[in-house]
């Protein structure tokens, strides 16, 4: 390893004739597109906490898969779907009475849920004596770690994630929004809603094992609530979230190869600088078309 | 648009029904909400349900969409029981204001309306063929009809209730519904768009020969369009046309309280010292 240089492109060649960084970037762009994709819909549907919850419920996973002696892998996965289909199951004040613009959360009951989920975390680390070294990479994951079949896992995951998302569409947008009329108008929004926090729990499971449980949510969040200060259109807003994923990604996972902090960090500091651009940009936009568009702000409205 | 025709006048004999009530009761929890309603309504007639909080408007119209069992009686919509034709009912749930935060352009909003309950994406622009034409033509005459074009394409949270109210409509609207059903639409409005809305209500149930069934606090921005009324209280339910229902007598006893029914100059019914006419806080 060379460092890095002023020629960017031998730079990219460099950094790209190391397999394991080869690895890093596929897993690191799967976990990005389905971030992305899957945030977006988490950001409008205010569920960001449950997708918190469901991220860092990870942890727990992975420790007592370790503790146990089986796959961590199988840790993530379970503990993910089934933190998912409780908070699914919890009574949410938004999901009984459908809220509008967002199905909203209990976010107290939803918050006593990944309390228990970390205490119990702890408790697998105690257990499973010296598995303390292992505890940072589960936490803030690492760049080195991602193998060939990984990736592939990653893969088909990512893949069934993405194609079910698709499925679930204009249902899942319709009942996001408005959830009582599409109700009405014969959505089964319970389900749609239970589909998606498995989608949500399947995502943060895989991401997890590339970011680590911590930063996953950096993925999650970051990317859509950016895309959506830049464009109030759903295919669009849906589009830009997974670009900006990427982009942070790649960069964040470049710069995290000649530099010595780890690749969470970059990462997370990449996506917070696109969502503090997006802001910026969204605000000069709304002051220098205000006064154009000939149609005041409402004050003092219903709201 | 405008053009505001007394009420009953537009009516063809032989319109045809579009819903059939005889003899409902709901009991909830053990407790009876409201018993012994029945109600006929045709195509292009306005229908007021009104009554104080808590007896059961927003139940009645649950009911009537499936969405709540009965205990008692009949219910028929369209010529099904109720939840057979949703599709081609309109409907405006109570209480609806977007959060400031919503990132969703008002056409977004409308376009659930036409094919928002159909499983997987829609395709972009010009990808979407006819199926995405027909979508985007529907689109842009729900949004004329209730006059939104100049606000459609903003995000929906950052719109004034009344613009919110009237792109609610439009969704409502996209389907060419035969009935629609609105929970208090004009709730949260300030006096000059309750009126406006109202309009647009009764104009929509005009020339389109909708029905309309709209649950309702204070009458008196729709009592010049009303065709029938039905009031409930205490268990009880009245009906009939709105000269019948609405006098001093019928409402101070179902109200329990004294309520005044005057004629303004140009003849027009207000209703004075209704409790309830107010937005207030409810459960």
């Amino acid at each position: 390893m060379t460092g890095f240089s002023l020629d960017l492109v031998a730079d990219v060649q460099q950094l790209l004739s190391y397999h394991f960084m080869l690895n890093a970037l596929r897993a690191g762009t799967i976990v990005a597109v389905l971030c992305g994709a899957i945030g977006y819909f988490m950001v409008l549907r205010r569920q960001s906490f449950a997708g918190h919850t469901l991220a860092v419920i990870g942890f727990p996973g992975a420790a007592g898969a370790t503790w146990l002696g089986v796959g961590t892998g199988l840790g993530y996965y379970g503990f993910c779907v089934a933190g998912a289909l409780v908070i699914a199951a919890l009574p949410g004040p938004g999901r009984l009475t459908g809220g509008l613009g967002g199905d909203g959360e209990s976010s107290a009951v939803v918050g006593t849920v990944q309390a228990f989920a970390l205490a119990c975390g702890f408790l697998f680390v105690t257990l499973y004596q010296g598995f303390l070294s292992g505890l940072t990479g589960l936490l803030f994951g690492s760049i080195t770690g991602v193998s060939d079949g990984q990736v592939l896992a990653l893969l088909a995951a990512g893949a069934g994630c993405l194609l079910a998302l698709a499925v679930l569409g204009r249902p899942l947008l319709f009942s996001s929004i408005d959830a009582e009329v599409a109700r009405a108008r014969g959505v089964p929004v319970r389900l749609v809603g239970t589909a998606f926090l498995v989608l949500l729990g399947l995502a943060a499971a895989g991401a997890s094992q590339i970011t680590g449980s911590l930063l996953v949510f950096a993925l999650l969040v970051t990317p859509a609530a950016a895309a959506s200060q830049l464009t109030a259109r759903p295919g669009p807003g849906l589009l830009l979230s997974v670009l900006i994923a990427v982009a942070v990604t790649w960069l964040g996972e470049g710069i995290a190869f000649f530099s010595p902090y780890p690749i969470g960090f970059w990462v997370t500091t990449l996506a917070f600088a696109a969502f503090c651009l997006a802001l910026g940009y969204r605000h000069g936009r709304d002051r220098w078309a205000r006064p154009r568009a000939g149609h005041p702000q409402p004050a003092g409205s219903n709201r | 648009m405008s053009e505001q025709l007394p009420a009953g006048t537009v009516l063809p004999a032989g319109a045809a029904e579009v819903l059939a009530l005889a003899g409902v009761s709901v009991t909830a929890g053990g407790r009876l909400i409201f018993s012994d309603v029945s109600l006929r309504v045709r195509a292009g007639e306005f229908v007021a349900v009104l009554g104080p909080n808590g007896v059961g408007k927003s139940t009645l119209l649950k009911a009537v969409l499936g969405l709540q069992p009965t205990s008692a009686g009949t219910i028929r919509v369209l010529g099904g029981a109720p939840g057979r034709h949703n599709s081609s009912i309109g409907y405006l749930p109570q209480r609806r204001a977007f959060d400031p935060a919503t990132r969703i352009r008002g056409t977004d909003v409308v376009r659930m309306g036409w094919d928002g309950d159909r499983w997987g994406v829609a395709l972009p622009g010009r990808w979407s063929g006819r199926a995405g034409r027909e979508a985007r033509d529907r689109v842009r005459e729900a949004i004329a009809l209730v006059g939104a074009e100049s606000y459609a394409s903003r995000p929906i949270g950052q719109l004034s209730g009344g613009e919110q109210q009237r792109l609610l409509i439009a969704q409502a609207l996209i389907r060419h519904p035969k009935l629609l059903i609105l929970d208090e639409p004009l709730d949260s409005l300030d006096v000059t768009n309750q009126a406006s809305v109202s309009a647009l209500v009764q104009s929509v149930c005009r020339s389109h020969q909708v029905a309309v069934l709209l649950v309702a606090h204070d009458v008196n921005p729709i009592l010049p369009y009303l065709d029938q009324v039905i009031y409930l209280a205490h268990g009880g339910a009245v009906m009939g046309p709105p000269e019948q229902v609405i006098t001093s007598d019928t409402l101070s006893m179902l109200y329990g309280t004294a309520v005044d029914v005057l004629r303004d100059r140009s003849g027009r019914l207000v209703v004075v010292g209704q409790p309830d006419s107010h937005a207030e806080h409810r459960p």
